[in-house]
């Protein structure tokens, strides 16, 4: 175990620096960061100058990565245009878009794992059926739709919650932009719960169980369930790192000030320390929560192990 | 939100966890521990894919040919799950609404004859009237015109996105499955470092420098972050065909790595690719939706959904009849193509039968 941990921290040292620079080179190299310093207007040219010296934009792009990657491990993300340290508008954002992505993934857990094995006890029947095709139009929907239409329904219409939501974002306003963001989630959640159970209630430890006269709820909860929430689980872990990055679209529309808004201003306003900055966190996120729930997985499956 | 799909969890019946923007699970095959390297993927042990099966000899029974256009050499795989598709009701429905969205992308006149840029200011945001059954967009545009001509926009990234990522990824991924060796190695790193970039975030940095609104940009970039799913897929299906007697007889009597490849790989491995491209054709033209409608992917004045939803998000308390036809549109035709997709899932993948 400790031996592939420490060659999977390994291996994703390649990654890590490959997605970093793929991200640094598109924002460094495709666009150009003093220009947009500049805004509509033309910098003077000996100023451009000086500021291309000043924040090393005159070497080359290599050492401009080093240089940056080396400032960002020693804490330092640089400043916005205005002003403001990188760092601070991340303590802002960070905790907002996690407990949005709680309020998801809470979602997406109770409704989609309940789904999930209702459906795939009573395979091929009513509600099966209609489960499934449920979970299809959901995945169809797309987010900005489904989001602009439940905030108009739940936020103006009916009044069941507020449309937009107030910089200090509190958890009771984050339910409704919460669902929004869980909702294709919850479509996969459902569907992979359900393949589940349909594949492990043919197994023989089942067919044991209820030989041995235990009444349902009891197969269902303690044999049947274990199992088959092991891949959801491990889907859930990846899904976590997955909705903090995606949650660009349901912050906008719901005005939240979490990672995707501060994202999507610095993008637009080419804000390139933000926007790298931002990117190199998410990027950690990701391939930390793959690791862990590669690990989880060994936990909770006794059968599999890492040499 | 559309995102590329996953090969660690049965794909067979979870069409695709998606992550809404970002994240794609590292896939075991590439770095994870439960398989040896170089050794089967994880699927192909003691499952059988539909990719494995062999034009059985006793498949040619007459008794066995009911129906299906009889094969001289009996019913393979494609003659097999054809003979399912055309009695699947979802298949027929999805083919139909396929069929119907790529004519009137190739001839919008046929059912609209109005022209999509021509507005009438006195009538902006008028609901329906006689001969303009959606109403009039903020422009005194007719919603039903720029409906119907937005779905080549959308129609032509999603194929074309979904053919190049396709061929990319399956030639790729081919390649090193069939080879191994470091040219495997180092494709499962740059796989992964494309999936470590959550595919929002790069379409929005990548596309807000481009300033041409044509579709070829965004279907560049689909390309780009997409061909690494389908070149694992590819990969993995190799892998597993490459094992056979078969190839090992083809490798046998003579046959060259190109011809071994293309003869006797290619046909048998083909299967997995062709369900995940179409699943993936329906979370493409999602994605472009929601690049456009983020104000990176196209722009106007081509026509298209995302544009169109995006200038009637802002307007939906007082005309929420703009959203909803362009919105419906699209979530129909992505319907389309992820049903089209399941159901070849389900025929060409008989364990779930």
């Amino acid at each position: 175990m400790g031996r592939y941990t420490l060659r999977r921290l390994l291996q994703m040292i390649p990654v890590f620096i490959g997605s970093t620079f793929l991200i640094f080179f598109m924002v460094y190299a495709l666009g150009d960061p003093v220009a947009a310093l500049f805004g509509d207007k033309a910098p003077d040219p000996a100023t451009a100058a000086r500021i291309r010296e000043d924040l090393y934009l005159d070497e080359p792009l290599w050492r401009q990565y080093a240089h940056y990657m080396g400032q960002i491990f020693s804490g330092h993300f640089g400043t916005a245009f205005n002003g403001q340290p990188v760092t601070e508008l991340m303590a802002s954002a960070f905790p907002v878009t996690l407990r949005l992505t709680l309020v998801a993934v809470a979602f997406e857990m109770a409704l989609g794992i309940t789904l999930g094995v209702l459906s795939g006890l009573r395979r091929g029947r009513g509600l099966d059926t209609s489960v499934l095709l449920l979970t299809l139009v959901v995945v169809s929907v797309p987010t900005f739709v489904s989001g602009t239409v439940l905030q108009y329904l739940f936020g103006v219409t009916w009044g069941w919650a507020r449309p937009s939501v107030s910089p200090e974002a509190p958890l009771n306003e984050l339910l409704l932009p919460g669902v929004v963001l869980g909702l294709v989630s919850l479509a996969y959640t459902t569907r992979l719960t359900r393949t589940s159970i349909v594949e492990n209630a043919r197994a023989d430890y089942v067919r044991t169980a209820v030989a041995k006269g235990l009444p349902r709820h009891r197969i269902v909860t303690r044999h049947l369930l274990r199992n088959s929430l092991i891949p959801v689980v491990t889907f859930i872990g990846t899904d976590i790192g997955a909705l903090m990055g995606g949650a660009i679209v349901t912050e906008r529309i719901f005005n939240i000030h979490g990672v995707g808004y501060q994202l999507y201003q610095g993008i637009l306003r080419q804000n390139s320390p933000t926007v790298v900055g931002f990117v190199t966190i998410l990027v950690i996120v990701f391939l930390l929560a793959n690791l862990l729930v590669d690990l989880l997985y060994a936990v909770l499956d006794p059968r599999i192990r890492y040499a | 939100m559309p995102e590329p799909f996953d090969t660690r969890y049965d794909t067979t019946e979870a069409i695709a966890p998606p992550g809404s923007g970002g994240g794609r699970p590292v896939d075991p095959t590439a770095s994870g521990p439960r398989t040896p390297k170089g050794g089967p993927p994880p699927k192909g042990g003691p499952r059988r894919g539909p990719w494995r099966r062999l034009p059985l000899p006793w498949r040619g029974e007459p008794g066995r040919r009911s129906g299906g256009p009889a094969a001289p050499t009996g019913r393979g795989l494609w003659t097999d799950a054809w003979h399912d598709l055309r009695r699947n009701p979802i298949f027929v429905a999805s083919a139909l609404i396929i069929l119907f969205l790529v004519v009137i992308a190739i001839w919008p006149q046929l059912i609209a004859s109005g022209n999509p840029y021509h507005g009438d200011l006195a009538r902006a945001q008028d609901g329906p009237a006689p001969g303009h059954p959606f109403g009039y967009d903020l422009q005194g545009r007719d919603v039903y015109t720029r409906t119907v001509y937005g779905a080549r926009a959308s129609i032509t990234v999603g194929i074309c996105a979904t053919l190049g990522a396709a061929l990319l990824g399956s030639v790729l991924g081919g390649l090193a499955g069939y080879f191994g060796g470091w040219w495997d190695a180092l494709l499962s790193r740059i796989a992964d470092v494309f999936f470590g970039i959550p595919i929002l975030l790069g379409g929005l940095v990548f596309l807000s420098v481009v300033t041409s609104g044509s579709v070829w940009p965004v279907v560049g970039f689909i390309v780009l972050l997409g061909w690494p799913q389908i070149s694992r897929i590819a990969r993995g299906s190799v892998v597993t065909v490459k094992e056979h007697d078969y190839v090992q007889a083809a490798r046998v009597l003579g046959a060259g790595s190109g011809r071994t490849l293309l003869r006797h790989i290619a046909p048998n491995a083909v299967a997995p690719v062709i369900v995940v491209a179409t699943i993936a054709l329906g979370t493409y033209i999602s994605l472009e939706a929601t690049l456009s409608f983020l104000g990176v992917g196209l722009k106007p004045p081509t026509v298209s959904w995302g544009i169109d939803i995006s200038s009637a998000a802002t307007q939906i308390r007082n005309a929420p009849h703009m959203l909803l036809w362009p919105a419906g549109a699209l979530s129909i035709t992505v319907l389309a193509f992820i049903m089209l997709g399941d159901a070849v899932r389900d025929a060409l993948d008989p364990k779930l039968r």
